[in-house]
């Protein structure tokens, strides 16, 4: 009788089907982030592979736009009660969010939910940056990068300076030579604070504000550091003289897209452009990245790193918990920094990952190469108070005041130095604003 | 005597314009009340608290010089660009109402432009007047550094009423044509047969009587200037290079939305919204009233 048996097995399978399918009543959570086009890709990615990697939680991700975009919609969701589980919160956003208080701090989380983290295998310049002035995290840091020099040794070459220059005597030795043999762009710059500003007070362990960038208190004030004072005055007579061009998205054309194009010989961008180059590059274009150049007589400290990090948001059910800390313990796993790694230009942000990274050989591919160069820029030093990150409210505003102000003096509108002491003084009353609107609160 | 429908119930012609007032509630006087409840507070974006500040807000913007050089060249936009547009459209709907070969085929064509997105306008403009690779950068190839809307303010600005009277056009073509068209046919033609040709017939005839289209333009042209620019001022120039285009619009969006400064922001908008308020109210009270011909 072989019929009633096979009946029977199929009665069995289908039953337990059934009696499974009502186990997987999966808790549902949701992720919004802040990049597009083919990162975005990646990240929709992340979320397939976890929905795969498991079968208690389902995530599910939403684009925002870019990392404005993303940060003001979630603020808009978030009055409205509407709010994502996890939130990708670009560098900038974060001293908002700590003061809000509207997040669950990251060890708290993990704790909470059973998972042990080892908190110190982060990159510390990476996990300061998020972290307590004691030095706690309150959100995963994810998509990171940081600023380095991109140097085309084949155009270079025809002046001897294949080798990219450790400091800026160097730089410009070299470009005043390539300028001499008619190259139109020995160097590109653009208007942007993080690489031209931040971090070029970061390796050469300079205050941005005081109060240790703002970590001791709502009340630090911005300085500008002398060096830079001295360095941005030296990037104008470059550019009167012709070593400088600039470069920016209203111009037409950006600086990764000058310097692949071949245009360029010379830019200082975040180590994240190192794919797109990579992908965009004009056939037989021969670069490398390297660390930001130094001022002579001065040693490097470690730079700061930008992108963005993980936030869980309160006020969500308390089930989803549960789902953001396996997502969060999932993403920092070693093979998922790979997977970082090989699909952006990002960096790893643990130790455990940045060494698994090396030992697998990715460094030593063609089409890697130099990438390590961001890790060792990010690892040069134990951070300092000038290095650790930035505690200064209001600075999306701080960024686009120094992108004017910088524009106004290469258009000649107003010396650099009025410039910069515009900078100062207009963002002292952004910060004093925002010490305002948080009275009474303290940075945690 | 004066005719009125009344209603017996009294609350029926409440309900009756109940849903319309909603949508004008929702939609308007809500979102306008906040607007003024956050002008006079400090409000935290994620929510944490607000603190009432008075006027400290209006005062730091009357203080701020970016303020005053974003309302300066708000007004250089809004009336570059209506002038710009409203002779513009005033010439092309004479040439039409005249007749002119293929004006059927052309009348089309210039109501189009005002049917396509403004981002779209500012994406076209952006390549036409790009410095190293548009139309203009004819202009760097027989003197370089001659045009750069990227360092250049003027420049910026110059692209920029382009963009947007290129817009407005369309819109004001349409007004003149049907204000042309309404001009009694017997004046001109008395006016022809007395002997004036077709410059003194535009001169002393039409443009006089399209004046109450001509004022109603000028109060819209520059409502929709200082209000609809955001897409262009977006796509084109992002408000730079140095705050050169950066009109009032745009800055309460930067300020607002990208630098999270909402109390700022609102104070702002409040005071574009009595500004837009102003000229509706101009428009209303001098260009609504009948005209009367000489």
């Amino acid at each position: 009788m072989k019929f009633p048996v096979t009946a029977l097995a199929i009665g069995a399978v289908l039953s337990l089907g059934a009696a499974r399918a009502e186990a997987q009543e999966k808790q549902k959570f949701t992720w919004w982030y802040g990049l597009t086009g083919q990162l975005g890709e990646v990240m929709q990615s992340y979320c397939r592979n976890f929905n795969a990697s498991q079968n208690q939680f389902e995530i599910t991700c939403t684009g925002q736009g870019e990392y404005a975009d993303a940060l003001q919609n979630t603020i808009a969701a978030f009055r409205a009660g509407a709010h994502p589980t996890i939130v990708q919160v670009y560098d900038v956003g974060t001293t908002d969010l700590m003061l809000s208080g509207q997040y669950m701090p990251a060890r708290q989380l993990m704790s909470e939910n059973g998972y042990q983290v080892k908190w110190d295998n982060y990159i510390s310049s990476i996990g300061n940056y998020y972290a307590t002035s004691k030095g706690e995290m309150l959100s995963f840091p994810f998509n990171s990068s940081t600023a380095v020099m991109y140097w085309n040794k084949g155009t270079y070459r025809a002046v001897d300076q294949e080798a990219p220059p450790a400091t800026w005597q160097g730089v410009e030795k070299a470009a005043r030579a390539l300028k001499a043999q008619g190259h139109a762009c020995p160097i590109a710059i653009d208007f942007d604070s993080w690489q031209h500003w931040e971090q070029f007070n970061a390796i050469h362990n300079l205050p941005m504000a005081t109060k240790g960038n703002g970590f001791g208190g709502l009340d630090a004030e911005i300085q500008i550091a002398p060096l830079f004072r001295q360095h941005a005055n030296t990037l104008f007579r470059w550019y009167k003289d012709g070593l400088v061009q600039v470069r920016t998205k209203a111009g037409g054309r950006t600086l990764p897209e000058s310097f692949a194009s071949g245009e360029c010989a010379m830019m200082m961008a975040s180590i994240a452009n190192h794919a797109a180059i990579t992908r965009t590059a004009r056939e037989g274009l021969d670069w490398t990245p390297a660390m930001l150049p130094l001022y002579e007589g001065h040693s490097r400290t470690n730079s700061m790193v930008g992108g963005a990090s993980l936030w869980v948001l309160k006020g969500r059910p308390a089930g989803e918990y549960k789902g953001a800390a396996a997502f969060l313990n999932f993403i920092a796993q070693p093979q998922q920094e790979l997977f970082m790694a090989q699909n952006t230009g990002y960096i790893p942000v643990t130790r455990a990952g940045y060494e698994g990274i090396k030992q697998s050989g990715f460094y030593n591919k063609p089409e890697n190469h130099g990438r390590d160069i961001a890790v060792e820029s990010l690892l040069a030093t134990e951070p300092t108070e000038n290095t650790r990150g930035l505690r200064l409210g209001n600075f999306t505003q701080v960024r686009a005041l120094y992108a004017n102000e910088m524009q106004a003096a290469f258009s000649g509108q107003k010396t650099v130095d009025q410039a910069l002491d515009a900078i100062a003084t207009e963002g002292n009353k952004l910060l004093r604003r925002f010490e305002q609107t948080y009275r009474g609160k303290t940075l945690p | 005597m004066e005719r009125r429908a009344t209603f017996r119930a009294p609350l029926l012609p409440w309900l009756l314009v109940l849903p319309q007032l909603l949508i004008v509630f929702v939609f308007f006087y809500w979102p306008s009340g906040e607007a003024f409840r956050w002008a006079f507070t400090l409000e935290q974006p994620w929510g944490g608290g607000r603190e009432w500040v008075g006027w400290q807000n209006f005062l730091e913007i009357f203080v701020s010089t970016h303020y005053w050089a974003s309302v300066r060249v708000s007004m250089i936009y809004a009336f570059g660009t209506s002038a710009l547009a409203i002779v513009i459209a005033l010439l092309l709907a004479l040439f039409i109402d005249r007749e002119v070969r293929g004006s059927r085929g052309w009348r089309v064509a210039l109501i189009w432009p005002y049917a396509v997105a403004a981002p779209a306008i500012g994406m076209i403009f952006r390549f036409v007047f790009d410095a190293r690779a548009g139309v203009f950068s004819l202009l760097n190839a027989v003197s370089p550094g001659f045009w750069d809307p990227s360092m250049n303010g003027t420049h910026a600005m110059v692209m920029l009423i382009f963009a947007g009277s290129w817009q407005l056009i369309a819109y004001n073509f349409v007004f003149f044509l049907a204000g042309l068209q309404s001009i009694p046919r017997p004046l001109t033609e008395a006016a022809a047969m007395d002997g004036a040709g077709p410059l003194r017939r535009m001169r002393d005839i039409q443009v006089p009587l399209l004046a109450p289209t001509f004022f109603f333009l000028v109060v819209i042209n520059l409502t929709d200037s200082f209000t609809n620019s955001f897409g262009l001022v977006d796509i084109m120039t992002g408000g730079g290079p140095a705050r050169a285009t950066d009109i009032m619009v745009y800055k309460i969006y930067s300020d607002g939305f990208k630098g999270l400064d909402y109390s700022g922001a609102a104070a702002q908008s409040v005071i574009l919204m009595l500004l837009v308020v102003a000229l509706t109210f101009i428009q209303f009270r001098f260009v609504e009233r009948k005209m009367r011909y000489r």
